[in-house]
């Protein structure tokens, strides 16, 4: 096929669950491509050769090779491409930023001037993964020779998997220590099944553990061990605790209650599975539920409060739609299901009855003024334009901070203002010798892709620093 | 596996475990807690640490039965398994000598002040304790809490055992009595804890309060266990569970703690489990 006639070829549109009957479960919304969805889609890429779409991706996926993969029908090989550089490519595929990374520098969508129109990049990653996951074909690498050499991973989010597995593979042997009861960190508690279904973490973990990862649950790094404990117990450290600490606005009404951070909402509604109406753990099903936000975390949490039953779900955002961080993907779906955007919005006050039930919040109305150190318009308050909307449930998802229980087991750590710890630029290590951290624990809430890319920097320098070790020793 | 090693029922409705945790045993100090899952799909619930054994790898727990969750728990024997217990979470109680040292516990409360009255007596105080109960048999850790303290004084609500009344009765009686306290502890029900806070800060007693918010992570991930102390927001899971007892902003934390009962229970004080008040159901006060 010559790129002109692959050029025409229109984006495959991804089946879907109908908005009117998804709310009522928590079942994925995309449906995911067909054999035939895949083929035609992968035949619309022009196979650049200055490959725009690679440059775009964080960890540098050879995108253009396995999309040819897809078109000469050989998954495997595609697969295989793919987890060279992304371990978790049905997470990501879900889950990316794509229109902001790959997608935003494909030619096909340059050309029609419409990123909506480029390759649809992520959707034909989901394809291959799933396909592998649900073939049971993913493949048991040989494992070299066991270096001996232990190394411990703090948290199970995508950035310690990411270390984990490439460690594994590469003789060490690996621990997981993990907070919770179950693995995943923010794919496991935060991201909704209707976005991410759990059973695609699991096999993951699952995976992991066929290739030797020992998992430990129920271990707070700090608590039930201690930082110093583990430094002497294995060679390397990896800490990629994450950003498990939610803001609070500080306006008056935030002990209301009904008044949730996006954590708890979520956290109660996925880990928990309080969604389920027999689950032992309770959740407000609100009539009318408000979220503060712009971000993924916001449309996470108003598309379940929606699934929980709420007749509104409203998303209160300071900025303009323009300026929304949020996924595409995610808010057009919000949109679909009914989800309610206020934009230009900023809540100054939460009101609650006299029994202490949230009843609705003070809203000030904003314009945009100049830009700020984010790049983004800056939102103004527009003097005497403050109103107030009903509520009975609020979620506040204005963000997360880096999880400060490991900084403070090890005040050794060299940390940035923000609460991040501080890491060599290409090794992730730490002003510890021999701990390297990596993820939403040195940047901030950030992305499923550049927790998995610091992992993998991390990965690398702790193999170099583990053989370099070995060979001296040896020596 | 977190196997039971001894089940011991200390009251009515109220059962002590001695559990397999080895790291928990090792690292825990008093004044920290555990949170558990009793069974695979079960909800997570935070329990006070009431003793522990780091030779023999064991902690021990306390619990009352009042919903669901703690139901189950109190259904475990020896042999049976706890699913999930994680921790020691929490800061340690701040411990040191500070003279006389008043604990003041109600309710299952009593269990988490053992092993800070055990922690204050081996650091050299003169430790003053006052259990309340509503009633006679609901009173549990009498002996235990009489081997750690100098003085004990029991109060009930009903006069069936001890002095009848408060545990604030017994506090002015104290210091009315030309008792000099230096520093309180309180561990008990919600209003017992506040009352006992507004008191202690009329006479000019330096107080502490451990608290017993709704959790789920108990790593400061969740939020749900704030509480506000001073004017602040803290979680109660990492920067507690002890505050001190006049910052603490009694009124907004009970009403929290109500946010899974319905009106009904929250009017009759019938706080219980089900509504995630659990570890001190409404007792004395
Ligand atoms: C609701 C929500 C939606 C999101 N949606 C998207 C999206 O669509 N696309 C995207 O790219 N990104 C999204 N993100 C961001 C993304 O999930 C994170 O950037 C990413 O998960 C960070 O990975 P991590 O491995 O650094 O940490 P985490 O995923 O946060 O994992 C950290 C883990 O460490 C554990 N831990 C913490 N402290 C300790 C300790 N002391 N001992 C042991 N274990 C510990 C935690 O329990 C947790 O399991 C979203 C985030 C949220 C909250
Ligand atoms: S930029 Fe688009 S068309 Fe070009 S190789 Fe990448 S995916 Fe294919
Ligand atoms: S229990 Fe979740 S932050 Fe304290």
């Amino acid at each position: 096929m010559n790129a002109s006639t692959r050029f025409k070829l229109s984006p495959v549109v991804m089946p879907e669950q109908d908005p009117a009957e998804r709310v009522h479960n928590v079942r994925e919304v995309p449906l995911g491509f067909t054999p035939e969805m895949a083929l035609h889609e992968a035949q619309r890429c022009l196979h650049c050769t200055n490959q725009p779409c690679v440059e775009g991706c964080p960890v540098g996926v050879r995108i253009p090779e396995f999309i040819q993969a897809i078109e000469s029908g050989d998954y495997l090989a595609g697969i295989g491409i793919i987890k060279q550089t992304n371990l978790l490519p049905a997470v990501c595929g879900r889950v990316c930023p794509q229109e902001e990374q790959c997608q935003k520098n494909c030619t096909v969508g340059k050309a029609h001037r419409d990123v909506g129109q480029a390759v649809q990049i992520g959707q034909l990653e989901r394809f291959l993964a799933d396909w592998e996951r649900e073939n049971h074909a993913a493949v048991i690498p040989q494992i070299p020779f066991a270096s001996g050499r232990r190394v411990a991973v703090i948290g199970s989010g995508p950035a310690g998997l990411t270390v984990a597995g490439d460690l594994i593979k590469l003789g060490h042997a690996v621990t997981v220590f993990e907070a919770l009861h179950m693995p995943g960190g923010v794919l496991g508690y935060g991201i909704p099944e209707f976005r991410l279904p759990k059973e695609i973490v699991y096999a993951e973990v699952a995976y992991l553990t066929r290739l030797g990862v020992d998992f430990q649950y129920n271990m707070v790094i700090g608590k039930s061990l201690g930082v110093d404990e583990v430094r002497q117990s294995y060679d390397a450290v990896f800490i990629g605790s994450g950003a498990g600490l939610p803001n609070f606005l500080g306006i008056p009404g935030e002990s209301l209650l009904g008044v949730y951070s996006a954590n708890e909402y979520l956290t109660r509604a996925n880990l928990m599975h309080a969604y389920n109406e027999n689950s032992d753990t309770p959740i407000l099903r609100g009539k009318s539920v408000e979220v503060l936000g712009g971000g993924n975390v916001a449309m996470d949490s108003a598309r379940t409060a929606l699934r929980l039953g709420a007749l509104r779900a409203i998303v209160l955002y300071r900025r303009s739609e323009e300026e929304m961080p949020a996924r595409k993907e995610e808010y057009h779906h919000a949109v679909q299901e009914g989800v309610e955007f206020h934009f230009l919005q900023n809540p100054v006050k939460i009101l609650g009855n006299r029994e202490g039930w949230v009843t609705g919040l003070t809203v000030q109305k904003m314009q945009l003024g100049e830009p700020d150190a984010s790049g983004r318009r800056r939102p103004l308050p527009i003097a005497g334009q403050t109103s107030n909307v009903p509520a009975d449930v609020v979620v506040v998802a204005i963000g997360n901070n880096p999880n400060p229980l490991i900084p403070a087991a090890l005040p050794s750590l060299q940390m940035n203002r923000h609460g991040g710890i501080v890491t060599d630029e290409n090794t992730m290590e730490t002003s510890v010798p021999g701990v390297f951290a990596g993820g939403d624990i040195v940047l901030g809430a950030a992305t499923v892709i550049l927790a998995m890319g610091q992992g993998r920097k991390a990965a690398r320098a702790i193999h170099a620093l583990l053989t370099r070790t070995t060979e001296t020793a040896k020596g | 596996m977190n196997t039971i090693r001894k089940r011991e029922e200390l009251g009515r409705n109220v059962v002590r475990y001695v559990v397999d945790a080895p790291l928990v045993a090792t690292h825990r100090k008093p004044g920290q807690f555990v949170i558990i899952r009793v069974t695979d799909h079960g909800e997570r619930i935070p329990l006070t640490i009431a003793d522990a054994n780091p030779e023999m790898g064991t902690i021990s727990l306390i619990v009352q039965s009042v919903g669901k969750t703690t139901r189950e728990m109190t259904m475990l024997r020896p042999g049976n398994a706890i699913h999930d217990i994680v921790g020691p979470l929490g800061r340690p109680t701040h411990i040191q000598r500070f003279g006389t040292v008043l604990c003041v516990g109600g309710g299952i409360g009593i269990a988490p002040l053992y092993p800070i009255a055990k922690g204050m007596k081996e650091a050299r105080n003169r430790v003053i304790t006052i259990l309340g109960a509503r009633t006679h048999d609901l009173l549990i850790l009498e002996d235990d809490m009489r081997n750690v303290s100098d003085e004990l004084i029991v109060t009930t609500d009903d006069g069936s055992y001890g002095t009848k009344g408060l545990v604030t009765d017994a506090i002015r009686f104290l210091v009315n009595g030309g008792n000099h306290i230096d520093q309180a502890i309180v561990i008990g029900p919600p209003l017992m804890m506040k009352f006992t806070s507004l008191l202690t800060k009329e006479l000019g007693i330096p107080t502490m309060a451990s608290l017993n918010p709704i959790m789920i992570d108990g790593t400061g991930m969740c939020g749900g266990c704030r509480v506000t102390v001073g004017g602040e927001i803290k979680f109660a899971c990492v920067d507690g569970p002890e505050f001190d007892a006049h910052e603490v902003d009694w009124d907004s934390m009970i009403r929290r703690l109500g946010t899974y009962c319905t009106a009904e229970q929250v009017a009759a004080d019938r706080y219980d489990h089900e509504c995630h008040v659990g570890l001190d159901a409404g007792e004395s006060r």
